[in-house]
């Protein structure tokens, strides 16, 4: 018991504190004044990287007329199709014949494609059905392709039921005439479906969809 | 304080032998003890840094076109993110950096410190004072609204007064036989670069105060103090107080006073049919412009206006006095506190509607500036030059 206390009087400045040394008045001054000024910098970055974000549009106006687009398709003949920019996207419009509209449910185009039953949310709920669009002899789909963005071209896969189709020429991929993705390609995903409505017969607003009111192009899997 | 043995240390001294001398340099360098208006170099360097950041980033939203450029900088106000900010930043940035400057060159003619041997420091300086006042003007014509427009008309018309080649001359420069998208884009374009030359000259304005080192009021005193410290960490921590107190005011102009710099004029975009009723130039370069207005013939005012800089990079060789500090000189202090007085006035009258009060102040105002420059402070010299010889003389027996 003597022993014990004659080693804890033996080392008495043995404690946590003196094991640190002492910080100077200097070194406390000084580490304050670096934390104080880099608070300093990193609120002066603050304005200059906002700036960066993207510039708040001129007026709630012009945002509405971005958004919805109105298109005529009554100059469209049925096998044709039509390419327009909606929101800075290329969007294609093709018109089917009944030969296409029964292609796209061959069981022998089924089997190539990687989700022929429309599963992953490229589209909104009232697209996800055989033909992949509203109504049936009408197919609109955003034409960048689901790998990196590249636009594909509208041509028939040869060897597959003539239901139209996309060819991506960056990387090949192909799609068919509903933009569903074949198995085995470099696109992970199907063609996008835009939000979209018939105003009437020969009129397709896109950007809007009465359905699906909150579906847009944020609430897809991947654009 | 073992540096030497830090491995990175000694991996970047390997690789960089010229990294540690300046180092040292810089930081060894030593001060005479100098008092606050010191200071101001290092201001300066803030607020350039921070002009050209803003910069930088206001360029990413500039449109250097006739049709655009006026939107364009409405829209970094109004729809850019802290775009405001950022030309606050930038448009206000610019007083306090002039104000600075002229503080500063103050402070070298107070002091002495464009004579021997640091007349280099003077040259450079004064140079980097000219691109400073060319930058501002050329940038002042960018958001190209009423003042940009007319004041860049005015001061572009200035040139055609040289006599022969004037015309010629500024269509050359202009590009076009008007004011106009050619114009404009030159204007930015130099507006940018000079950014960066000024950059360079700063440098090299460092440089050549590093050669000589900095100038040392007391040494005319009665009581000299021939003491130096390290620069570091003395005069960087003397700096940064400083620089602190800068930017509060620099903060303080942004954000609670932005409208006071700014005219209501140039928020209206630029119609070539119609000068608005009062042309003022920004209050840096109003002494200038004092002097083109108060002499009648438009030569006489541009040849005016440039002698007065002149004579400033030619004082090293007009005032030889061995004494620096215009304390202890009492005909200098005289003359160059007459010449603070005259400036000021000329800053003032510039600002003004050109009455014969305003016309006959600046008047009388370029009298003081040249005077001071020409006469007094080479008549100060010559009798200081006189004391001083006989003084040796007198001891030499």
């Amino acid at each position: 018991m003597t022993r014990n206390h004659d080693a804890s009087t033996a080392h008495p400045s043995l404690d946590e504190e003196s094991l640190l040394p002492r910080p100077t008045r200097r070194t406390v001054l000084t580490a304050g004044s670096v934390a104080l000024g880099g608070a300093g910098a990193c609120t002066l970055a603050a304005p200059f990287l906002d700036s960066l974000r993207r510039t708040r549009a001129s007026s709630a106006a012009s945002t509405q007329e971005e958004t919805v687009l109105d298109i005529s398709v009554q100059d469209l003949e049925p096998g044709a199709h039509k390419i327009v920019v909606w929101q800075g996207m290329p969007v294609a419009i093709q018109r089917r014949t009944p030969e296409m509209i029964r292609a796209l449910e061959d069981p022998a185009l089924l089997a190539q494609l990687l989700d022929p039953q429309s599963r992953i949310r490229q589209q909104p709920r009232e697209a996800e059905n055989a033909h992949r669009s509203l109504r049936p002899d009408y197919g609109v789909y955003v034409t960048i392709c689901t790998h990196l963005g590249c636009v594909p071209d509208y041509q028939n896969i040869t060897s597959l039921p003539a239901s139209g189709g996309f060819f991506c020429p960056c990387h090949g991929s192909q799609f068919d005439g509903a933009g569903r993705v074949l198995r085995n390609m470099p696109a992970p995903y199907n063609l996008p479906v835009p939000p979209l409505h018939f105003v009437d017969d020969h009129t397709i607003r896109l950007g809007e969809s009465l359905l699906s009111p909150h579906y847009g192009m944020n609430s897809i899997q991947q654009l | 304080m073992n540096d030497n043995t830090h491995p990175t240390r000694s991996w970047l001294d390997s690789r960089l032998p010229f990294l540690r001398p300046f180092c040292q340099h810089m930081t060894r360098f030593p001060m005479p003890p100098v008092n606050l208006l010191w200071t101001l170099g290092a201001c300066l360097m803030v607020a350039f840094g921070l002009m050209v950041v803003s910069g930088l980033f206001l360029s990413l939203h500039y449109q250097p076109d006739l049709a655009q450029a006026f939107d364009s900088v409405e829209a970094m106000e109004r729809r850019v993110p802290s775009g405001w900010l950022i030309r606050s930043i930038h448009t206000g940035g610019v007083s306090l950096l002039f104000a600075a400057l002229y503080l500063h060159v103050g402070r070298g003619l107070w002091y002495g410190s464009y004579k021997a041997p640091r007349e280099l420091v003077w040259l450079s300086g004064l140079f980097l004072m000219l691109l400073f006042m060319t930058t501002a003007f050329a940038g002042y014509v960018l958001p190209w609204g009423q003042m940009s427009y007319w004041g860049a008309t005015v001061i572009t018309h200035a040139v055609e007064a040289i006599p022969g080649i004037g015309h010629g001359l500024l269509v050359y420069l202009l590009g076009e036989d008007t004011l106009g998208g050619v114009a404009l884009h030159r204007f930015f374009i130099l507006h940018f670069t000079l950014g960066f030359i000024i950059a360079a000259v700063v440098g090299l304005h460092i440089l050549c105060l590093h050669g000589t080192g900095s100038s040392n009021p007391t040494l005319d005193s009665p009581h000299p103090d021939r003491t130096t410290r390290p620069f570091a960490p003395f005069y960087v921590v003397k700096d940064c107080l400083a620089v602190c107190v800068f930017l509060a005011l620099f903060a303080g102009l942004i954000f609670f006073l932005p409208g006071l710099l700014g005219k209501l004029d140039n928020i209206i975009p630029a119609n070539p049919l119609k000068t608005p009723t009062d042309i003022t130039p920004e209050w840096y370069l109003a002494p200038w412009f004092a002097m083109l207005r108060a002499v009648p013939s438009r030569l006489g005012g541009l040849i005016a206006a440039a002698t007065s800089l002149l004579v400033l990079f030619i004082l090293p060789w007009l005032d030889q006095s061995p004494r620096h500090n215009a304390t202890y000189r009492p005909l200098a202090r005289m003359g160059l506190g007459l010449f603070f007085i005259a400036f000021i006035i000329l800053i003032l009258a510039g600002m003004n509607r050109a009455t014969p009060l305003w016309v006959w102040l600046s008047r009388g105002a370029m009298l003081v500036w040249f005077l001071t420059f020409l006469g007094l402070l080479p008549l100060a010299a010559y009798r200081e030059r006189q004391a001083s010889d006989a003084s040796t003389q007198g001891d030499a027996p």
